[in-house]
């Protein structure tokens, strides 16, 4: 016991704080720039700033084709889905970590005053029981949306995805299949999430036939979208973008309405680059495209490829056959990365038409980091920088 | 340390002797040296016997764990304060209210022993031997961090400490690998393991149970249960509210968590019960958190005010031990004050440190992902900017 006092004493003897120096810090808007210096010729600045958003959300025209609209942002468009979903489908059921109550985000909100606490209700916390559950929900033959409360914590739930939900179908000859289940999860950086609040982990399952993977840019996607997954006969995991869920804001329609997965959306022609990207890295790339416009005269396909699987690879390569360059931009690590599949099998069916060799742009391979997110991100300048030298090529 | 105490005993004397001119005399060697004190019974689960039930509390040990628990709350405040101020940012989980469980804890085990919890890590992080410099700097990513400001909130780190863990349920686990290595070091060393009512559910934890029960661990689990996870209460996530029990085949106690004697007396008794070999056993603390789960949430929606409120009033760690002292004459109003205001300095100064340290250098984005040697490069998008990973 008097070991167990002495050591509080000895905290306050002096500190062990390393001695300090110069620092670098960066902003996203001009990190591109700082990179390129050596780190400690930068000077810190004193208090903290804090970084503006490194996109900015453009929100496309208003779809008149569903109906009335409603100005929503994307977690409210998510809500608006699953209200559709509930109404419409007697057999659906929604269920993760605290969405009886709204979720994190709020995207559940109401549902479960509306709908009743037998068909929206909470989880204990363990994600590999959440999914394993829902894939016994669908295969029982209802319709399950299961909500993993962060990307980041799908891990626990890998081994349910990947070898439950996604080879149900093949192992059993086709006899059971978890096709009613569709797990949503807030993905990508969010400004200050850090290691496990920031992750973008579609690459881990796009290497696993059986499921689809769907990322929406934008509210008016997300709510389509998400509606195909829910539809789809097949197990998938839709990544809600969480640094759009307030940010994005647009006029969504009212009435469910769907738009096909693995399809891509060509958002903007364009004749010398083909830029792709998915979720939040979208509106990256079509400031990008204006300033590559702007201020090398260069013109820029913009492509969001909403399902990253089965993947839309038609779409893609005929507009590299056009355009001759190819860039690809996604948050998570380049090695490995999604953009990786992309690259490969561009360049085997484009081998010809390439003009310079396929650019990827994405994060270090490093864990997210905490403080240097302006500096990991894929942001504009380094994206304009890769298309300065492709057309450079 | 010496000097420590013989610091805080000057302190006393001098106040003691301005104290003479104003009001009666009252010296040092009025106070009780130590009191004895009974304490709630433990709730126990397949054991025989129990924590003892009259514990002795020495005035040194109360004036000393007073000042952790105050340095810990104040702390706590602080970090709410400067995360409003936008200093400190992204997820940031306080521990005010359970300070009892972290310092109860700690005060009956040794420091060469291990000990590895969640996310809500800022407490245990102290008690262990971090500063609250190193800890406030760490909360604002700078490089007098505890963990060179790369890991923020969640992640915290020192000897036998090992974080600070952000995904729920995984450090379970590896406090049973760090309780393997203690029994087959000989060392009669055992690792502490903590955890939350909703971690509690998570699959890992049984299967941790069984495989530390299976080969006779030297680990104490703890759960410490707050009544929530995130916004669910204990009752709407969990079949057994019992957690003391949910280790079935493993020995369990439950106390009360929000009082300092209670966890130390039955911390002492679990570590025995360790260290004798007879393998894991099981705790529950029933304890409450103060704030929100994280500085996102303001805690209200799914407990009321008055929730708080009462436990506040009525239950508070710091508030328990305090009036304990104070009316078995332990120690002075004015004491403690001082020792209130000795915390606040110091954690006003670290919080200065804290804003002003710099932040690390850009190397630092990449280092520490792999043992190498020599230093790897890092694959990035820049062509122009190489960085590289050393460890
Ligand atoms: C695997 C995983 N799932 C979900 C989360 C998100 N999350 C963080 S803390 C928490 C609640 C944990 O509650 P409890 O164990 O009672 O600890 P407390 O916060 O009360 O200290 C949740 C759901 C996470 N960090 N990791
Ligand atoms: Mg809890």
């Amino acid at each position: 016991m008097a070991a167990a006092v002495t050591r509080f004493f000895l905290r306050g003897a002096g500190s062990k704080v390393p001695n300090t120096g110069v620092s670098t810090r960066g902003h996203s808007s001009f990190g591109a720039t700082l990179l390129k210096l050596s780190p400690s010729c930068n000077v810190r600045t004193k208090t903290q700033r804090r970084h503006a958003a490194h996109f900015t959300f453009q929100p496309d025209p208003v779809p008149t084709q569903y109906g009335p609209t409603q100005k929503m942002n994307l977690f409210q468009s998510i809500t608006s889905a699953l209200d559709n979903t509930l109404a419409n489908d007697p057999t659906a059921v929604i269920f993760g970590e605290d969405v009886a109550f709204g979720g994190v985000f709020r995207c559940t909100v109401g549902l479960r005053d509306k709908y009743g606490k037998d068909r929206v209700f909470n989880t204990p916390l363990c994600e590999q029981g959440i999914v394993g559950f829902g894939i016994g929900v669908a295969v029982a033959g209802a319709t399950a949306v299961a909500e993993i409360q962060f990307a980041d914590y799908i891990f626990p739930a890998f081994d349910q995805i990947v070898n439950e939900a996604a080879k149900y179908r093949y192992r059993s000859g086709n006899l059971f299949d978890c096709g009613g289940l569709t797990i949503r999860a807030p993905w990508g950086c969010v400004g200050h999430g850090s290691l496990y609040h920031s992750q973008s982990p579609e690459a881990f399952f796009a290497h696993c036939p059986g499921v689809k993977i769907v990322i929406p840019r934008s509210p008016v996607q997300a709510k389509g979208l998400l509606l195909s997954c829910i539809a789809d006969k097949n197990p998938c995991i839709f990544f809600e973008p969480k640094i759009l869920y307030r940010a994005a804001v647009e006029q969504v329609p009212v009435e469910p309405y769907t738009i096909p997965l693995s399809q891509a959306e060509i958002l903007q022609e364009g004749s010398d680059v083909t830029l792709v990207a998915w979720g939040t890295q979208v509106h990256v790339m079509r400031e990008v495209a204006n300033m590559a416009q702007e201020k090398l005269g260069v013109s820029c396909e913009v492509i969001d490829l909403q399902t990253i699987l089965p993947w839309d690879t038609e779409t893609v390569c005929k507009s590299v056959v056009k355009t001759g360059r190819l860039l690809i931009s996604h948050e998570a690590p380049v090695t490995g990365g999604f953009a990786a599949e992309i690259s490969s099998t561009v360049q085997e069916e484009c081998f010809l038409n390439l003009e310079a060799p396929i650019s990827r742009v994405c994060g270090y391979d490093t864990p997210f980091p905490h403080i240097f997110e302006p500096f990991y991100i894929p942001d504009k300048w380094k994206c304009f920088d890769a298309i300065k030298r492709m057309i450079n090529y | 340390m010496l000097t420590n105490i013989s610091n805080v005993l000057r302190a006393c004397v001098q106040r003691n002797q301005v104290a003479t001119v104003l009001i009666s005399a009252r010296t040092y060697a009025d106070f009780t040296t130590e009191a004895t004190f009974e304490i709630k019974k433990c709730d126990v689960h397949k054991l025989d016997e129990a924590p003892a039930t009259q514990v002795v509390l020495t005035r040194d040990e109360g004036l000393q764990y007073y000042r952790i628990m105050q340095t810990i709350r104040r702390m706590e405040l602080k970090a709410d304060q400067l995360y409003k101020q936008k200093i400190i940012r992204g997820f940031c989980h306080l521990y005010d209210g359970q300070e009892a469980c972290a310092v109860g804890i700690e005060a009956a085990i040794n420091l060469t022993d291990h000990l590895i919890t969640a996310y809500r890590a800022h407490g245990y992080t102290y008690t262990r031997g971090g500063t609250v410099k190193q800890i406030m700097a760490e909360l604002t990513g700078r490089r007098g961090g505890i963990a060179k400001g790369k890991g923020g909130s969640m992640h915290m780190y020192c000897k036998n400490f090992y974080g600070g863990n952000g995904i729920v349920g995984a450090q379970v686990p590896l406090g049973a690998g760090v309780a393997l290595a203690c029994k087959y070091q000989g060392k009669n060393e055992l690792c502490v393991c903590l955890y939350g009512d909703g971690a509690a559910n998570q699959g890992q934890i049984f299967e941790t149970y069984n495989m530390a029960a299976l080969w006779k661990l030297p680990v104490i689990f703890i759960c410490e249960n707050n009544r929530y996870g995130m916004g669910t209460s204990v009752e709407r996530a969990a079949a057994s509210t019992d957690y003391y029990k949910r280790g079935e085949f493993i020995p369990g106690l439950r106390l009360d968590g929000m009082d300092f004697l209670c966890v130390r007396e039955a911390t002492r008794f679990a570590a025995d019960h360790c260290r004798s070999g007879k393998g894991p056993i099981l705790m529950e603390l029933q304890t409450y958190r103060y704030h929100g789960h994280s500085m996102s949430d303001p805690g209200i929606s799914y407990r009321t005010r008055e929730e708080i409120q009462e436990v506040r009033s009525k239950s508070d760690p710091i508030s328990l031990l305090k009036d304990r002292m104070l009316s078995n004459n332990m120690a002075s109003v004015e004491e403690l004050k001082d020792i209130d205001v000795e915390v606040r300095k110091e954690i006003e100064d670290a919080a200065q440190f804290a804003t002003t340290d710099p932040e690390p250098p850009l190397e630092e984005l990449c280092n520490h992902i792999f043992y190498n040697n020599p230093p790897i490069e890092v694959r990035g998008t820049n062509p122009w900017s190489k960085l590289k990973s050393v460890s």
